[in-house]
């Protein structure tokens, strides 16, 4: 347990003197979401109807940007070699780096999002569901993605492959994590839509972890 | 899966093939022309659809089978991360691309039969949606597992992204029941028995056998071709 306390704080302070890697993903989300007023035009009544699709497809690729970078440092220095030969679980080694990305990525997009979503003319209820179906959802994509890194170290053009293999994966919790927003700006409750995120949160905690140390192993022989 | 395991060996499996295959390659082709002429020339127009019915007989087996192929390569993928299978990982190879394919006919005959029935090629309800990301999965495995210079490593993961990715079959089965989809619910495996005319449901049933030999039919020759190819490899890397 205390191995694990220190290789998450390892993680978050080797993240975190860093500053510029969560800055570029923080950048690349506000550019990425104002390019739409753009391209569609200002139209408010428009904006604010397709808010909740565009905030959450640009945090899901804004989440992506940094996973290439999750265990590929470690695979690269030789980390991981002695990750893998540590007594103690590797799955919760796994869930330890997944949790440090989260904390320097879907944590800050949650913040960021209810701002940009002022720009797109949410009110204050659809601005609360932003926050919240982010704060909820964006676990399930660390620990998506956390897969998705595992499968992919060492391989060619490895990048493209990550994303393919994410974004399909990711696809449940854009659909409910939108669906959520767009049903508090039409006056129901996002309730249901809050505990099915949830839900798919807790069956990615309890399944996942297994399925990227099973890739860490297949990596590290 | 047990009672395959005599299959484990690819030497052993090549011998089996050898023997299976002739009889396998005669039975599609013939079951494939009868298939056609009772599809297109037997069968009769239904009352609603009238003569797009007829697209059912492809779209239906594709789609199924496309479902199983994904079962299949889990299956397979557990084997190879479990027991170590040789054979597993290069049926897995095989298997990938037909199951896109199939998946890829099921998409394609869906729209076709969908412009004249619903007004529209494409629609994103829930089954459509799911089925759609299962071709994204197929495709996501054929790139995974062709990434790597150690074909072992794409083979192993491969397999785990399809033991997860099969969480996407039941969703596309039941998504009919799940959500409120355009998508017409279930119409032969249901309780209280199939609710098609039995005029199209045996031609469609017999298209179903038809897919599925053409389905193993096409694993065991492109498995045979992976055996052949690994052997190669290992010449070249002898010599």
């Amino acid at each position: 347990m205390i191995a694990l306390v220190a290789l998450f704080q390892r993680d978050l302070r080797l993240m975190l003197r860093r500053p510029a890697d969560i800055v570029v993903v923080l950048a690349f989300f506000i550019v990425a979401t104002a390019l739409f007023p753009l391209g569609i035009g200002p139209e408010q009544n428009l904006l604010a109807r397709i808010a909740a699709g565009i905030l959450w497809c640009a945090a899901l690729f804004a989440a992506l940007l940094s996973l290439d970078r999750l265990f590929a440092s470690d695979y690269e220095d030789g980390a991981l070699d002695l990750l893998l030969l540590a007594p103690g679980a590797l799955e919760l080694a796994a869930l330890a780096k997944c949790t440090a990305h989260w904390i320097v990525t879907g944590l800050p997009l949650a913040v960021l999002a209810p701002l940009l979503g002022l720009a797109f003319g949410l009110d204050e209820g659809a601005l609360a569901a932003v926050a919240a179906t982010l704060l909820v959802g964006t676990p399930t994509l660390s620990l998506i993605g956390g897969l998705a890194a595992a499968l992919t170290l060492g391989a060619r053009r490895s990048g493209a492959l990550l994303a393919l293999l994410a974004l399909p994966l990711n696809v449940p919790t854009l659909i409910f994590g939108s669906s959520a927003i767009e049903a508090v700006t039409t006056g129901m409750g996002f309730a249901v839509h809050l505990a099915i995120l949830a839900a798919l949160a807790l069956i990615a905690l309890a399944t996942l972890p297994w399925a990227i140390a099973a890739a860490l192993r297949q990596a590290g022989e | 899966m047990a009672s395959l395991h005599f299959l484990a060996s690819p030497a052993r499996f090549r011998r089996f093939s050898e023997r299976v295959l002739p009889f396998l390659s005669i039975a599609t082709v013939l079951a494939v022309l009868v298939g056609l002429y009772w599809g297109l020339v037997v069968a009769p127009p239904d009352y609603q659809q009238g003569e797009t019915v007829r697209i059912m007989f492809v779209h239906v087996p594709a789609t199924t089978l496309a479902m199983a192929g994904y079962v299949l390569l889990a299956l397979l993928g557990a084997s190879l991360l479990v027991w170590r299978h040789p054979l597993a990982a290069l049926m897995a190879r095989a298997t990938a691309p037909i199951g896109a394919t199939y998946t890829a006919v099921g998409l394609v005959t869906g729209a076709l039969w969908g412009r004249p029935m619903w007004g529209t090629y494409w629609v994103w309800d829930a089954r459509l949606t799911s089925f759609l990301l299962l071709f994204f999965l197929y495709l996501g495995h054929i790139a995974l597992s062709r990434a790597y210079d150690d074909a072992d490593r794409g083979d192993r993961a491969a397999a785990i992204l399809a033991l997860v990715g099969v969480i996407n079959v039941p969703v596309i089965k039941f998504s009919v029941d799940w959500w409120n989809t355009l998508h017409q619910p279930a119409s032969i495996m249901k309780l209280g028995g199939p609710s098609i005319h039995l005029t199209i449901l045996l031609p469609l049933l017999w298209m179903m056998a038809t897919f599925s030999l053409l389905f193993v039919l096409l694993v065991l020759v492109r498995t045979d071709t992976e055996i052949d190819r690994r052997r190669l490899e290992a010449a070249e890397l002898a010599t």
